[in-house]
């Protein structure tokens, strides 16, 4: 792949430095350019160590938050406190009531259901048309599709295939992610466009689940993150007493 | 009469151990039967060129159409011989020169 892959959701243990290398590493080998690691809300000192490690392999590290939130106060309470310290902000929607709250909060970038809880997996086409007149991405991890097999596997491509209908069908942005802790399970960019065509994404959109979307997500958190910003389209180019 | 056209896969293999190039073309296969059944299978036009065990290197052939199911069921790898295994593709030629020549075999 050409373009420059993305890997959002690297489960490594920041506190794991051998085993978060090691992961790492591997992706650096597979091609990827940039990864995503979750940390713990208070974890300053950790993102400092990773971005040191991600730094030795060459990848390019995003921050990112996996919010579980019980109801969507709770959620709500939870983007005022970290939205501004990590550049991804991922919910894991439990209930319906924090899935549509997630869907419509424009501070929400990527939107996460339990992987083999079908039941659980809220993305309907009333979640899909809230996501899409903002700015959350639909995550699809390859780890259960990896481990699961016979009847569950076959279970969950049709849950996920109906999930990217209808998010092509509302324009939300998909994103694949690994969703892996352990470095064996990792693939390549190629590989996961491969995989994706299992459950429904042609090349293309496959493509742009691996390296556009990601990509154009942490570009925009980075840019609103900088201290220049103002508003969208309105940044500060200059400052002092001559302005 | 219409001419099969033929993709040649130079792959690599992710493990622990090393495993016989028998082992290895039960597992790609039991991967393809296991994803797209005994019949698409059939279609993949799958077979083993080279092996090497040292290397961890194989070439297999694939037809065509088949290539990107090929692929993904490569991709659904997990263990060999009860042991954590993955194997990645390394590179894809039309011909076997050109992929020796691409992936440096």
């Amino acid at each position: 792949m050409k373009k420059n892959a993305a890997d959002l959701h690297l489960h490594a243990d920041p506190n794991n430095t051998e085993q978060a290398s090691k992961l790492v590493r591997k992706a650096a080998k597979l091609g990827y350019r940039l990864v995503g690691i979750p940390f713990q809300t208070q974890a300053q000192e950790q993102m400092v160590t990773m971005r040191k490690v991600c730094e030795d392999h060459g990848v390019d590290l995003a921050t990112r938050v996996d919010l579980e939130p019980r109801n969507p106060e709770e959620l709500l309470r939870d983007l005022r406190r970290y939205r501004r310290r990590f550049e991804l902000v991922a919910v894991l929607c439990e209930s319906k009531n924090v899935a549509r709250q997630a869907a419509k909060d424009r501070r929400v970038d990527i939107l996460n259901f339990p992987q083999i809880d079908f039941r659980r997996r809220f993305f309907d086409r009333a979640e899909a048309e809230l996501a899409s007149n903002c700015l959350a991405c639909l995550e699809i991890d390859l780890r259960p599709l990896l481990l699961l097999e016979g009847a569950d596997r076959v279970r969950l491509l049709w849950t996920l295939r109906k999930e990217v209908a209808t998010a092509q069908d509302f324009h939300v942005p998909i994103i694949v992610s690994s969703g892996v802790s352990d470095d064996m399970l990792m693939r390549k960019p190629m590989e996961v466009v491969a995989l994706s065509s299992l459950f429904g994404l042609t090349n293309g959109p496959a493509a742009e689940a691996v390296s556009t979307n990601p990509l154009a997500i942490i570009k925009r958190n980075r840019e609103k993150l900088s201290p220049n910003f103002v508003a969208p389209g309105i940044r500060i180019v200059r400052r002092g007493k001559d302005c | 009469m219409k001419t099969v056209r033929r993709r040649y896969l130079a792959l690599e293999v992710d493990s622990c151990e090393g495993v016989s190039s028998s082992e290895f073309m039960n597992v790609v296969w039991g991967a393809v039967t296991k994803l797209y059944g005994e019949v698409g299978a059939s279609q993949t036009g799958l077979s083993l060129i080279d092996y090497d065990q040292q290397k961890k290197t194989a070439i297999v052939r694939v037809g065509h159409k088949a290539l990107d199911m090929v692929r993904a069921s490569l991709a659904s790898i997990t263990q060999m011989s009860n042991k954590p295994a993955a194997v990645h593709v390394l590179t894809v030629s039309g011909t076997i020169k050109a992929l020796k020549k691409k992936a440096k075999l």
